[in-house]
C-alpha cells in the first residue's frame, strides 16, 4: 500500500475538484479489492475509477461508462451510493477522458455493470469504513456502535453524528481496507430497487448536451463527400459551383480511416453546417472504383456464402462425430438462415469536433461509446502520445456499437489539421446508412437428426465476415472467430445433444465495412439456431418448449423457460390462424427468452403480443431492465420485419429512413417483460433481450400458417 | 443573406441567414436553442419537430423565408420554461427517454396532439405519433404517457375532454 503525500496541486489537476479530503481509486481489471488512496503515484500506476469525497461532503464519481440511453449514469453511481450509505442524487459524476488512469471506458458487451459490480461497491464499502473508523476514534467509541447514514456517521447511543465532509480529511489517512464488508443482497437499499432515473428531466426539457450540441469558439464546420463504391478513388473535383455558396470557405481533400482500409474523401468547410451541406451536394467529384462492384456487393457475398454451405467448414468444436452420425441419420434435416447487413441509425447521426492545436496537441468533443478507444485510435492516426489528446466525451444520442468505431472522429482531425482550426463534421443521414461500418450478414447452415423422439444432433455452421477479421485484424484463415464460443458454442447455449453436435465456421470476406450492431453475432446466429431447434422439435412430433426442455438441463435455462411457458400461458389453445412462437438465447452472461403471438392478416400476420423472460442475474433497477427490453424487442423485430442493407453494383441502396425503416410506434406490439430474480452474478441487460425476438417471430409465423421464414428480414404483410 | 425577425418561444430574435437555411439550422446555430435534434434532413424521423403557431412542424424542412412576421415558433426549451409541461411531466413518470434524442420532437408532436385532442385513444395516439422514430424503442412508454398526461391535464382543467 502506497503512503506517499498526496499532492493537491496535481490531484486538483487531475480531477477539477475544489476542496480534496478522501479520495479512492479502484482497478477496473483487478477482480479483487484493490482499493488504494489516491496519489500522484498511484495515478500513474493506472487506478481507477475516481471515488471523491470532498471535505464539503460531495461525492463525486469518475464515470468509466459513457451513456448513450442504457443507464450506465444510473447502474454505476447506485453500485457507489449503496455501499456509501447515500442517496442516489448525492453522488455526482463526471465523464472519464479516456486516460489509462481511469483503466477500461468503454460501453459495450453490455459490460458496465459487470465489469464494475465488484471494484465500485468494494471502492463504497472501504470508504465507508474508513470514516466509520475516522469517527469512532474520535468520539473513542468502538466502530461496532457506529452507523452510516445518508451521508453522516452516526452515534445513536449518545445521538451523536458527523458528516462525511467533516471526517473525510482524516479519513484520507488511514490504511485502505483490503477487503471492506460488503452490503448483504438482502439490505440492499439502491440496488434491485426502482429509482428514476436522474437524467431523465434533462432528456424531456432540451437540456441535455448531446455530442452535436457542442459549439467551440472559433469552430468551423464541414460535411463530407464519401465515396459511393465506399473505397473509391477521386480523379477529379469540381468545386466551381460549391464555391459560390455564400458561407463555404474552403474544399478539401481528407480521407474517412477505418481500420481495415483508409477511403479518399472531399470535406466542404464553411461558417455553417447548412452551407457545408449544400456545398457537399453542389460538387462534383468523379471517382476511379476500379473493381469494388464485386467486392462491396451483398449479393455476391451471400451467393459465396451459400457456396460455403455446400462445404466443410473449420471446426469450432465437435462432440461425437457428427457427420458420420447425421449421414446414418433417418430423420433429419438441413437449412439454410441467412441475416442481413444492418446498419445502427442512432437518431443522433455521427459527429465530432476535433481541434488540431498548433503545438500538435489535440482535442476532441464526441458522442463515443468509449473515450480510451477514441484516444487510442487518436494517438495512433495523429501520431501524438496520449498526454497531448484530450477527449470529452458528450451524450450519445444512440449509438448501438457504430460509435465505437470512430471513422468520424478521425475524419475531424484530418480536416482540423489541414485547416488549422477547430472543426465539427455532422454526417448526414445518407452518410450514416449508405456508408456504414454495419452489422455483417451472416449465413447459418443447419444439420439436425432427431433420435427416439428427441433433438439428439445438431451442427451450426457460421458462415460469413468476421469482425474478429475484420476490425482487429486477428482472424488467422485457418481459425474458426473465437466470438463463437459466447455465442453459439455449447458451452454457451447449454444443449445437449446426446450423440453429437458440432459448429464450424467459414469466413466470406468483403470489403463492406462492418462493426458490432447490439448483440453482435448473437442477432444473427439466433435466427438460425432456435428457428432450427423448432424445425427439429416438429420433426420429433414434440412441442418446441418441451423438446427445448428435453436437451437443457441448465437450471437457470430451465427457470426461464418455464417462466416464459408461465406468463405467456404456452398452453393455451389458440383459434385457427394464430399461433405462438418461442426462442431462447443465452449473451453477454444472460439468459434472455421470448413469446411471440401472431395471427393470420391477410397476406401476412400480426403480432398480438410479445412475452420476454430475462435472467440477468443481479440488477441495478429493474425498470431499466425492462426498458433495456423495451428497446430490445423493437430493435429485434425492426431486424426482423423491416430494411436490410444491401449493396447493388457497389453501393448502397438505402439512404434514408424512407429506404431503411424502423419500426414505428404504430407497429408496436403489447409487450410484457419478466425479470428473474437467480440472485447469479450480474449479466449484460442492454444486449440479451434482443437474439431471440426474430427467431421467436419466425417461429410463431410458422405456428400460424405453416410457413417457414428462414431468410430475414420478410415483409410480415406478405408471407408469399 | 437576408435579415429575419422571429418569434421564438415568445421572444423577438433577429438573424442573418440565408433564405433557405431550415429553420432547424437557424434555430440550432443562430438562436442556441439545441434541443431541436437533427436525425433525417428529410422529415423522416420528426426529431426536428416544433410548432409553428401550435402545429408541429418539420424544422428541417421549414426553409426560415416561408416564415411570416406574425408567425410563431415554439421549441422544446418553450413548451416548460415556468414550469413543466404535463406531457413532459407525465414523460418523467413514465421514464420514457432511454438517449433521449428523440425525445424532444416526440414531446413536440404529443403536446400539439393533447392540444387538439385532449382524451386520445390509443389509435388516435399511434396516428399522430407514428412519424416519430426512436431507435431505442421506447414507443410503448411514449404510449403510456400519453395517457397520463391526458389524464393529468383532465384533472388540472375539469370539462375539457371528450363529451
Amino acid at each position: 500500500m502506497e503512503k506517499i503525500q498526496t499532492s493537491r496541486r496535481n490531484f486538483l489537476k487531475a480531477t477539477g475538484i475544489s476542496t480534496f479530503g478522501l479520495a479512492l481509486g479502484v482497478t477496473t481489471f483487478a477482480r479483487d479489492a484493490s482499493v488504494k488512496k489516491i496519489t500522484p503515484a498511484i495515478l500513474r500506476l493506472e487506478i481507477n475509477p475516481f471515488i471523491i469525497i470532498d471535505t464539503a461532503g460531495n461525492i463525486t464519481l469518475v464515470n468509466p461508462r459513457p451513456d448513450m440511453g442504457q443507464g450506465s449514469t444510473q447502474a454505476v453511481p447506485s453500485l457507489l451510493a449503496e455501499e456509501l450509505g447515500v442517496k442516489l442524487e448525492n453522488v455526482q459524476i463526471i465523464q472519464s477522458d479516456g486516460s489509462g488512469k481511469y483503466g477500461s471506458q468503454t460501453s459495450g458487451g453490455s459490460s458496465s455493470v459487470r465489469e464494475l459490480w465488484l471494484p465500485i461497491r468494494k471502492a463504497g464499502a472501504a470508504a465507508r469504513e474508513m470514516l466509520t473508523t475516522t469517527a469512532a476514534k474520535r468520539w473513542n467509541v468502538a466502530v461496532s456502535e457506529c452507523t452510516s447514514e445518508d451521508g453522516y456517521i452516526l452515534h445513536k447511543a449518545s445521538g451523536r453524528k458527523l458528516s462525511f465532509g467533516e471526517l473525510a480529511d482524516d479519513a484520507s489517512k488511514l490504511e485502505i481496507p483490503k477487503e471492506p464488508k460488503l452490503k448483504e443482497p438482502k439490505d440492499f437499499k439502491i440496488i434491485g430497487k426502482y429509482n428514476k432515473r436522474l437524467d431523465v428531466p434533462e432528456r424531456v426539457t432540451g437540456k441535455a448536451v448531446y455530442g452535436i450540441d457542442v459549439d467551440i469558439p472559433g469552430m468551423v464546420y464541414a460535411s463530407i463527400v464519401h465515396s459511393p463504391l465506399i473505397h473509391g478513388k477521386i480523379v477529379s473535383i469540381d468545386d466551381t459551383e460549391t464555391k459560390k455558396i455564400k458561407g463555404v470557405l474552403q474544399v478539401i481533400k481528407t480521407e474517412r480511416t477505418m481500420p481495415h482500409r483508409t477511403s479518399e474523401a472531399v470535406a466542404v468547410v464553411a461558417t455553417n453546417w447548412w452551407a457545408a451541406l449544400k456545398g457537399k451536394k453542389a460538387l462534383q467529384v468523379k471517382w476511379d472504383n476500379a473493381e469494388l462492384e464485386k467486392t462491396v456487393n451483398t449479393a455476391n457475398y451471400f451467393a459465396e456464402s451459400h457456396e460455403a454451405a455446400k462445404k466443410e467448414g473449420i471446426n469450432f468444436e465437435e462432440k461425437g462425430d457428427f457427420s458420420v452420425k447425421y449421414a446414418g441419420a433417418k430423420d433429419k434435416l438441413e437449412a439454410n438462415y441467412e441475416t442481413p447487413f444492418l446498419a445502427h441509425a442512432p437518431i443522433e447521426p455521427e459527429n465530432a469536433i476535433a481541434h488540431v492545436k498548433d503545438d500538435g496537441s489535440v482535442e476532441i468533443w464526441a458522442p463515443v461509446q468509449g473515450p480510451d478507444w477514441t484516444l487510442r485510435d487518436v494517438c495512433a492516426y495523429m501520431k501524438v502520445k496520449p498526454e497531448q489528446v484530450k477527449i470529452n466525451v458528450k451524450l450519445l444520442g444512440g449509438a448501438f456499437g457504430r460509435k465505437a468505431y470512430h471513422d468520424f472522429v478521425l475524419e475531424a482531425c484530418h480536416i482540423s489539421k489541414e485547416i488549422k482550426k477547430p472543426v465539427k463534421v455532422i454526417w448526414t443521414r445518407e452518410d450514416d446508412i449508405s456508408q456504414g461500418p454495419y452489422r455483417p450478414g451472416m449465413l447459418s447452415h443447419m444439420q439436425g437428426f432427431v433420435e427416439d423422439g428427441k433433438i439428439t444432433g445438431f451442427h451450426h455452421h457460421a458462415i460469413g465476415e468476421s469482425i474478429v477479421g475484420q476490425v482487429f485484424k486477428g482472424l488467422k484463415d485457418d481459425e474458426a472467430d473465437p466470438w463463437l464460443s459466447e455465442e453459439i458454442s455449447t458451452g454457451n447455449n447449454k444443449y445437449q445433444f446426446a450423440t453429437a453436435s458440432k459448429v464450424s465456421w467459414t469466413n466470406v470476406k468483403t470489403d463492406i465495412p462492418i462493426v458490432w450492431w447490439r448483440s453482435v453475432y448473437a442477432s444473427n446466429f439466433g435466427w438460425g439456431q432456435e428457428c432450427f431447434i423448432d424445425e427439429l422439435a416438429h420433426l420429433a412430433k414434440k412441442d418446441p418448449l418441451k423438446a427445448r426442455m428435453e436437451i437443457l438441463p441448465d437450471e437457470r435455462f430451465k427457470k426461464v423457460l418455464e417462466t416464459l411457458a408461465e406468463k405467456a400461458n404456452w398452453e393455451e389453445k389458440l383459434p385457427e390462424g394464430s399461433g405462438k412462437g418461442m426462442a431462447v438465447f443465452k449473451s453477454f452472461n444472460s439468459i434472455s427468452a421470448c413469446c411471440i403471438t401472431v395471427s393470420k392478416k391477410d397476406k401476412g400476420v400480426k403480432i398480438d403480443k410479445v412475452i420476454s423472460v430475462i435472467d440477468c442475474g443481479y440488477y441495478v433497477n429493474p425498470d431499466n431492465v425492462k426498458a433495456q427490453t423495451e428497446g430490445n424487442i423493437v430493435m429485434g423485430l425492426t431486424a426482423a420485419i423491416k430494411d436490410g442493407i444491401t449493396f447493388h453494383n457497389g453501393a448502397c441502396e438505402q439512404t434514408n429512413f424512407h429506404q431503411y425503416n424502423i419500426l414505428r410506434l404504430n407497429e408496436t406490439p403489447v409487450m410484457d417483460i419478466h425479470i428473474i430474480d437467480s440472485g447469479a452474478a450480474p449479466g449484460g441487460v442492454g444486449e440479451p433481450g434482443l437474439p431471440p425476438v426474430a427467431p421467436a417471430l419466425g417461429n410463431a409465423v410458422f405456428a400460424a400458417t405453416g410457413k417457414r421464414m428462414r431468410k430475414l428480414p420478410f415483409n410480415i404483410n406478405d408471407l408469399g | 443573406m437576408a435579415t429575419y425577425n422571429l418569434s421564438v418561444n415568445g421572444k423577438k430574435v433577429k438573424v442573418d441567414v440565408e433564405p433557405d437555411m431550415p429553420l432547424l439550422w437557424v434555430v440550432r446555430d443562430f438562436v442556441g436553442l439545441k434541443g431541436t435534434k437533427f436525425g433525417c434532413g428529410m422529415a423522416l424521423c420528426g426529431a426536428c419537430t416544433v410548432h409553428l403557431n401550435g402545429q408541429p412542424a418539420r424544422s428541417c424542412q421549414t426553409p426560415v423565408s416561408s416564415i411570416g412576421k406574425s408567425d410563431k415558433i415554439t421549441t422544446i426549451e418553450g413548451i416548460g420554461e415556468t414550469q413543466l409541461h404535463a406531457v413532459q411531466k407525465a414523460w418523467i413518470e413514465e421514464q420514457v427517454p432511454q438517449c433521449g434524442y428523440c425525445q424532444s420532437g416526440q414531446i413536440m408532436t404529443a403536446v400539439a396532439l393533447l392540444k387538439s385532442n385532449p382524451d386520445p385513444d390509443d389509435a388516435e395516439i399511434d396516428s399522430a405519433m407514428s412519424g416519430n422514430l426512436c431507435r431505442c424503442g421506447t414507443y410503448d412508454r411514449i404510449r403510456k404517457a400519453i395517457h397520463r398526461a391526458a389524464g393529468e391535464m383532465k384533472v388540472a382543467q375539469p370539462g375539457i375532454g371528450k363529451m
